[in-house]
């Protein structure tokens, strides 16, 4: 016992033991889910008698997905990968077609008057349609909103959509609202489930 | 003789089980955050899209699991989607007891911000979300979220 063994110092295992720990507990709350946020319309009231939402016909684009996925938008029937394109012409009008939706001047706070789309996006699905084709569908508008927010993020502020703090983010949601809506089921076609 | 060993050193705690102790709270937090989840009765692939964003507060979500049962519970419950519900297989018209039970969970100021998080499998048909849907428009739970993976 005359001669001691030189210890190694173990307090730093704790340290590292801890780094782990954090590790662990990070990775394990950041797995974080991912989706398409939408807001649901409220149920109509059955006391109240339904009132006639007189949208014109041109400011509304009817995008119909059969039980066989296959898409219409309006009257005729394209592929996923048109829709994208064919949203953000609707939505745009860049040539102010009388056909495509009508364009209102908007006072909007810290930009002054703008032309704002009225156009609304009516998705309409089949019982039998598959779930990823409407989600592949829901995506592709969001997409078309998204790159047309884009696109009035740098001509206002010379900046991608998200890259702006918040109060901007509100500008330019107001420019370039996102309205989507989820008609009520119809049942149109075979029933398959 | 035991007072002047005593006093010749005195002994130092030793830290060197410290690190097991931190080793096994760190093997408890990997347990039971693996164990929290609920079981998953369905298959749930869900479908991917591009433009999938974060959900902003996770603890004001409920979950709706809608797929087909998993393959250890098909001889009971057959091979057509059905919904889960916290941990037991629900119809649609559980699905107002459910959100009143999630509501009822949730503080006072943040009921309106609930997000119901509908994770479905992709090969899943329409009708039974739209079921889903039209019941939580009946409960006015009107903020929903399809569940996405992120695919570029």
């Amino acid at each position: 016992m005359a001669k001691k063994t030189p210890e190694i110092n173990s307090s730093s295992t704790a340290d590292i033991a801890f780094l782990l720990l954090c590790y662990f507990l990070m990775t394990t709350t950041m797995g974080s889910h991912t989706g398409l946020s939408r807001r649901l319309p409220p149920m109509p009231d059955p006391n109240q008698k339904a009132q006639d939402q007189k949208v014109n016909r041109r400011n509304i684009i009817i995008v119909k997905i059969n039980s066989q996925d296959r898409l219409m938008a309006g009257t005729e029937a394209i592929d996923v990968s048109q829709l994208k394109e064919r949203t953000k012409i609707f939505l745009t009008n860049p040539t102010d077609d009388p056909n495509l939706p009508d364009k209102e001047i908007k006072n909007i706070e810290g930009l002054g008057n703008r032309p704002v789309s009225k156009g609304v996006i009516s998705l309409q699905n089949d019982r039998g349609t598959s779930y990823q084709a409407y989600i592949a569908v829901q995506n592709e508008l969001v997409k078309a909103v998204n790159e047309l927010r884009d696109e009035a993020a740098m001509r206002e502020f010379g900046r991608k959509f998200a890259a702006l703090d918040e109060d901007r983010q509100g500008i330019i949601k107001e420019l370039v609202p996102q309205l989507i809506s989820e008609a009520e089921p119809k049942d149109v076609g075979k029933r398959r489930r | 003789m035991f007072r002047k060993d005593g006093k010749k050193s005195m002994p130092g705690i030793t830290s060197g089980s410290l690190s097991d102790i931190v080793f096994m709270l760190l093997f408890f937090f990997m347990v039971t955050t693996q164990m929290r989840d609920n079981e998953q009765k369905v298959v749930v692939r869900v479908p991917s899209a591009s433009e999938s964003v974060k959900l902003e507060r996770k603890d004001l979500s409920s979950y709706i699991n809608i797929g087909t049962p998993t393959r250890n519970l098909q001889a009971q419950y057959g091979t057509e989607p059905r919904i889960q519900l916290n941990d037991s297989f629900k119809t649609v018209d559980d699905i107002r007891d459910f959100i009143a039970a999630e509501r009822e969970s949730k503080s006072e100021q943040d009921r309106a911000f609930m997000t119901v998080c509908i994770k479905a499998d992709r090969d899943v048909r329409m009708g039974i979300i739209t079921d889903v849907k039209q019941e939580l428009r009946r409960c006015s739970a009107l903020k929903i979220m399809y569940s996405a993976s992120k695919a570029e």
